[in-house]
């Protein structure tokens, strides 16, 4: 795989994508894991456009940095009386999580390496079409037009049972 | 030339810092932060195997992890409102009653 400037840029994002990452893992103040998901969140989305779904990383920072996050800071704010907090995890559950987490990684890695169909399967650099339109073909005209209208329920439902829970309770 | 694997790869990796999080963050909307990560990861993969295959549908399921994301995290943060409310800590260790 030689360095070209397709591949550096691949490789600052995916970078950037999983440090900010795990900064949010381990960093002490609420605040600054949520910024630092935002990070993440944008660097997906540059993937995204390097992966040609330019419809989708729009989407991604639309959807996820301007509503998900927006409302995860609003939780923040809403429930922390102090933002410091004190990490303190005790060590056997520290070393537990590790091994579980590990032994995933390694499953997955192990997964992504033994699949044939996935290796070899290079960018081939063809320019894909602009991808809104065929996605709005595919839900509104084709196979997923059944799942779009159950999702939209689900949203109308997940709507009224947020404001019903965090409602004021009022006592007759 | 980038292939499918770098993609997947990355994806595994972000995953597994999501696990981590849930595993070991002990405060809620931390680990809420954690489970958006590993929505984003298997998003990510949907999106690098539909390009490598030429077809756009595996876009459209990223949609729709997107909504069921944005209706988790409206419901979830409700609760965890609703909770702080009542118990003034969101620390899972020590919210472990059913009864309010």
């Amino acid at each position: 795989m030689e360095f070209t400037l397709k591949t550096l840029i691949f490789y600052g994002f995916a970078l950037l994508t999983v440090a900010s990452g795990i900064v949010v893992v381990t960093v002490r103040n609420i605040v600054h894991a949520a910024f630092s998901l935002m990070v993440t969140l944008f660097g997906v989305a540059g993937l995204y456009v390097f992966l040609q779904a330019d419809f989708l990383a729009a989407t991604q920072v639309i959807v996820y940095v301007g509503g998900i996050l927006v409302l995860i800071l609003f939780g923040v704010m809403m429930t922390s009386g102090r933002l410091e907090m004190r990490i303190h995890i005790e060590r056997g559950q520290l070393l537990l999580g590790a091994v579980v987490a590990i032994a995933l990684l390694m499953l997955l890695l192990a997964v992504i390496a033994n699949t044939p169909q996935w290796k070899n399967v290079a960018d081939d650099g063809t320019q894909l079409q602009p991808t809104t339109e065929s996605i709005g073909t595919l839900i509104l005209n084709g196979q997923f037009l059944l799942p779009f209208e159950v999702v939209s329920v689900l949203l109308l439902v997940a709507l009224i049972g947020a404001a019903l829970i965090s409602r004021k309770e009022v006592r007759e | 030339m980038l292939e499918l694997e770098y993609y997947l790869i990355l994806s595994a990796l972000l995953f597994t810092t999501g696990v981590i999080g849930v595993l070991v963050r002990r405060n809620a909307i931390i680990i809420f932060m954690c489970i958006e990560l590993m929505l984003n990861a298997a998003n990510l993969a949907f999106v690098a195997i539909s390009r490598s295959l030429g077809q756009t549908e595996g876009q459209v399921f990223v949609f729709f992890v997107m909504t069921v994301a944005a209706a988790e995290v409206a419901i979830g943060l409700a609760i965890i409102v609703s909770v702080f409310k009542h118990r003034q800590t969101i620390n899972v260790d020590e919210v472990n009653s059913l009864k309010g």
